[in-house]
């Protein structure tokens, strides 16, 4: 891939992830917040990809997109009755979140451009194109991450028991 | 050329948005949004970092596993716990929910 | 009989004690029986004492016992008991009359609803009497003092709802209180002096060193004491008052026994007196006290018409003669006068508590006569004491008097003659009484008179025979002389002017008594002859104005004292107190407002301070969890930003 498409891809991205963000955040409607973050997941997605990782991309649009924004959608509509367009969906804390954003995104830039591109001691290109039996070897191989692992699929089990328990209706 | 920095620059950005809307937003499962988009800016930071730092070893890409993981556990608990509150309260605005309040 | 039952002397006060106790402890229900508990008791010291005096007769060794009592540092005091010829006459004296006197008061106290602590009292003083006899020391005479001195106010009390009755017990306590302070000052001088109680260790310092000052101070003191005691003058006055208490008691306590402790005391401690010689300072007080106090109350005496105040008077009058008899250098005289006078005095008191008891309660002579037919047996004995008393030989007061008068001319002629128209009163209102009493017929007839029951005849009757013939014992060869005194003085020879002078006395106070009283007896209150003497008569009759002049000098001003002492005490020493009270108050006043706004308000402070910062640090939970998650944020930036600039 050359530099001109790889930077339009990464720029295109960007905006749309950055964009369909804001919308997420300034939305009055909900749903619509939900659907832009489908595209801001999408969108990640797609920056996955550029950055040659597949898998991950793949992940990323399974999970995110197929399962925690449904889980999302599910969740607006359970909650229908208290939504509504014309509430007001921001607080008084959001002049505050301006400058916590801000702030944040001024103190990462400070500090990239602060070390001159150099922060992480990485120049030029990488030339390894990683593959998928690569990250299996990473997760799965010897002297890996096997036992976070196995403790990751027990949180998830963990999570989806106490979700059930904390959302079920009590019958009584 | 795109490099690392352009990527910690994205991902801040979105991170920054994810910041203001988990200040900013009144409705529960907004604030869950929100947390999920910052999840995704680190998780942007994880994967840029594997490809241009440790290309041979993937281990940002682990750890942007786990990190969906967690982040697929956390939004199912907050999802109950949002309908449990809009349940029991009936009311998911997180400022309304002030019991805790002086 | 050996000596050896003199080893248990000491049994003789223990037997009337423990029938204190029974009948304290069991009074109420012996009821009656209490009366013989009593008599047995003092029976039982009877006879302990009388073997004593026996051996002692036939010139036992006096025996005298120490025990240790009490060390108080290095002072060692000990206590004991004597038995020596004086010891031996008063022993006799007190448990014979006494027994007689017991039995008596079972019939004259009878139906008293306080029957059984009457002889409840009578056992304590007859154990208080015996133990002040046959203390060998001052500590435990001086205790046996003080009990009689109770027994006596409780006796004198004995009718305690009578107010009059109330008001003699405390002034006869009071009084002889008085004299007992003195007795308490000697024995602490004898004590600082000679560093002993005992009667052998000072009486013997006093004989080696017979000019010091101190033994005669000592004795005078230990006279003021017997003063209060016997009733001498100035102390005298409470004696007549004492006649309120119970006839027996008057004749028991106030007659024979309890009043002669005085003339005991002197005589124990006769060393003491004599110390200065014959004519030592201290027997001269002894002497005239005992005089005036004889001729005064002989006085007092022909100018009552109370019963018993006369017997009362006669009794001052014959104390004084004792004492005079001890002041004159008649050591021997005085004491067979006391045994002789408590013979007849008690006869004499009795007698009368016999006639009060058959002319139902009433003690004016002026209401009686012609009670010779009535009461034969009762005038019968009287009549002895009356002669005994008055002088007239061979009955017992004769002789001991006539050896008093025979001493005191010798010695000291004012004297004599003052003891001699002491004895023509004494004979004078005796024989006014008795003609009072017995002869003519009775003036008041609405009292019906009756003879008293055998139980009070039959003691009268012993009394009168022992009245009759005691005075024999002195009388014939001296025997008494060989046994009362300590042998140094010359037994004084029978001297006939003497005793044609006291006989002549008491001739003249009889005839004159009768001429006045006898011959033609008084039909009429209003016919006494006495009051012929106009004015003097009123002084007599009111006791020459003692009582008022007591109130005078002693009462009044005493009173008026007490009362600026309380007024002092009320004004000032309250004040103080009650101004060192306010003081506090107002000192704890200003404590409590430095309390109250320092100490709280530091206190409350804090408290404040801590709620307000809740007050104002509560805002900070808003309740609004975005709101925290900001902070946190913040607080994470902060770090971060210090990590990476100011940390370098």
């Amino acid at each position: 891939m050359n530099g001109f498409w790889e930077q339009f891809t990464f720029y295109a991205l960007a905006v749309l992830v950055l964009g369909s963000a804001l919308m997420v955040v300034t939305l009055r409607n909900i749903v619509h917040c939900a659907f832009f973050l489908i595209m801001a997941f999408l969108g990640v997605a797609g920056l996955f990809v550029l950055l040659y990782a597949e898998f991950i991309a793949g992940v990323q649009v399974l999970i995110y997109v197929g399962a925690i924004t449904v889980l999302i959608l599910f969740a607006i509509m359970l909650t229908q009755k208290v939504l509504g367009v014309r509430l007001k969906q921001n607080n008084t804390l959001s002049p505050l979140g301006v400058v916590a954003g801000v702030s944040f995104f001024a103190l990462v830039g400070a500090i990239t451009f602060g070390s001159a591109g150099n922060l992480f001691g990485v120049h030029g290109e990488p030339t390894i194109a990683p593959r998928i039996t690569t990250i299996a070897e990473s997760l799965l191989g010897n002297g890996s991450y096997v036992l976070p692992f196995e403790i990751a699929s027990l949180l998830l089990l963990v999570a989806m028991v106490g979700a059930i328990v904390i959302a079920r209706e009590k019958d009584q | 050329m795109i490099t690392v920095n352009h990527y910690v620059l994205l991902s801040a950005a979105l991170f920054a948005i994810g910041i203001y809307g988990v200040v900013a937003r009144r409705n529960a499962v907004g604030v869950l949004m929100c947390v999920e988009l910052m999840l995704n800016a680190v998780n942007i930071n994880m994967i840029a970092f594997a490809r241009y730092v440790t290309p041979a070893r993937v281990t940002g890409q682990v750890f942007a596993v786990f990190i969906i993981t967690v982040a697929a556990a956390e939004v199912a608990i907050g999802l109950a716990l949002v309908i449990n509150l809009y349940r029991n309260m009936n009311k998911i605005n997180v400022d309304e929910v002030n019991l805790m309040k002086w | 009989m050996s000596s050896g039952l003199l080893e248990y002397a000491w049994l003789i006060p223990v037997v009337p004690f423990i029938a204190f106790l029974i009948i304290v402890f069991c009074g109420h229900r012996l009821r009656n029986a209490s009366a013989y508990v009593a008599i047995g008791g003092m029976a039982g010291a009877f006879l302990l004492a009388f073997p004593c005096f026996l051996v002692m007769a036939r010139g036992a060794q006096p025996i005298s016992h120490n025990f240790h009592w009490i060390t108080l540092g290095n002072a060692r005091i000990d206590l004991g008991y004597q038995v020596d010829s004086l010891t031996a006459v008063m022993l006799m004296v007190v448990t014979f009359i006494g027994s007689l006197i017991f039995i008596y008061s079972s019939g004259y106290m009878e139906g008293d609803p306080g029957y059984h602590r009457f002889f409840a009292y009578l056992s304590l003083f007859a154990c208080a009497m015996l133990l002040l006899v046959l203390a060998n020391n001052f500590v435990m005479l001086y205790a046996g003092w003080e009990g009689v001195g109770l027994c006596s106010y409780l006796l004198i009390g004995f009718w305690f709802e009578k107010p009059s009755a109330m008001r003699a017990a405390k002034k006869a306590f009071l009084v002889t209180r008085t004299g007992d302070c003195g007795l308490a000052l000697g024995i602490f001088l004898l004590y600082s002096k000679t560093g002993s109680v005992s009667f052998e260790p000072i009486f013997s310092a006093a004989r080696e060193h017979p000019h010091e000052i101190v033994f005669t101070i000592a004795a005078l003191l230990i006279f003021f004491g017997a003063v209060g005691k016997s009733a001498q003058f100035p102390l005298h006055v409470w004696l007549p008052d004492a006649m309120e208490g119970p006839t027996p008691v008057s004749a028991l306590i106030h007659a024979a026994t309890m009043v002669a402790a005085g003339v005991y005391l002197v005589a124990r401690s006769y060393a003491l007196f004599e110390a200065g010689g014959e004519h030592s300072i201290a027997l001269q007080v002894v002497a005239w006290i005992g005089v005036i106090t004889a001729f005064m109350a002989a006085t007092i005496a022909v100018a009552q018409n109370d019963i018993k105040r006369v017997l009362a008077y006669s009794t001052i009058s014959q104390l004084g003669f004792m004492m005079l008899g001890l002041g004159v250098g008649g050591y021997t005289a005085g004491v067979f006068h006391l045994m002789t006078h408590a013979f007849f005095k008690a006869l004499l008191f009795l007698g009368s508590g016999s006639v009060i008891h058959g002319f139902h309660h009433e003690q004016d002579m002026m209401k009686m006569g012609g009670l010779k037919k009535v009461m034969p047996y009762t005038f019968a004995t009287y009549f002895i004491g009356y002669l005994a008393l008055a002088g007239v030989p061979p009955f017992a007061g004769f002789w001991s008097k006539d050896e008093i008068l025979h001493h005191a001319m010798m010695h000291n002629f004012p004297i004599f003659l003052l003891g001699a128209a002491a004895a023509f009163l004494t004979a004078f209102y005796m024989t006014r009484q008795m003609c009072l009493v017995f002869a003519g017929q009775q003036r008041d007839t609405h009292i019906h008179a009756h003879e008293s029951p055998a139980v009070m005849t039959v003691p009268l009757m012993v009394l009168a025979l022992f009245s009759a013939l005691i005075g024999l014992v002195g009388a014939t060869g001296h025997s008494f002389h060989h046994f009362v005194h300590f042998g140094e003085e010359a037994p004084a020879p029978f001297s006939v002017p003497v005793a044609l002078v006291s006989l002549f006395v008491a001739g003249a106070g009889i005839g004159l008594g009768w001429s006045l009283y006898g011959k033609k007896p008084l039909a009429r209150p209003e016919d006494d002859p006495l009051l012929r003497l106009g004015k003097l008569y009123t002084f007599l009759e009111n006791k020459w104005y003692f009582d008022e002049v007591y109130d005078k000098i002693v009462i009044q001003p005493l009173l008026w004292i007490t009362r600026t002492l309380s007024r002092f005490d009320q004004k000032v020493i309250d004040g103080a107190v009650n101004l060192v009270g306010i003081l506090t108050i107002i000192f704890s006043r200003l404590h409590q407002l430095f309390d109250l706004y320092i100490v709280d308000g530091m206190v409350n402070l804090v408290g404040i301070v801590t709620r307000k910062i809740g007050v104002t640090g509560r805002y900070l939970q808003t309740g609004l969890v975005q709101g925290y998650l900001l902070v946190v944020y913040l607080g994470v930036v902060v770090l971060v930003v210090w990590q990476l600039y100011a940390a370098k």
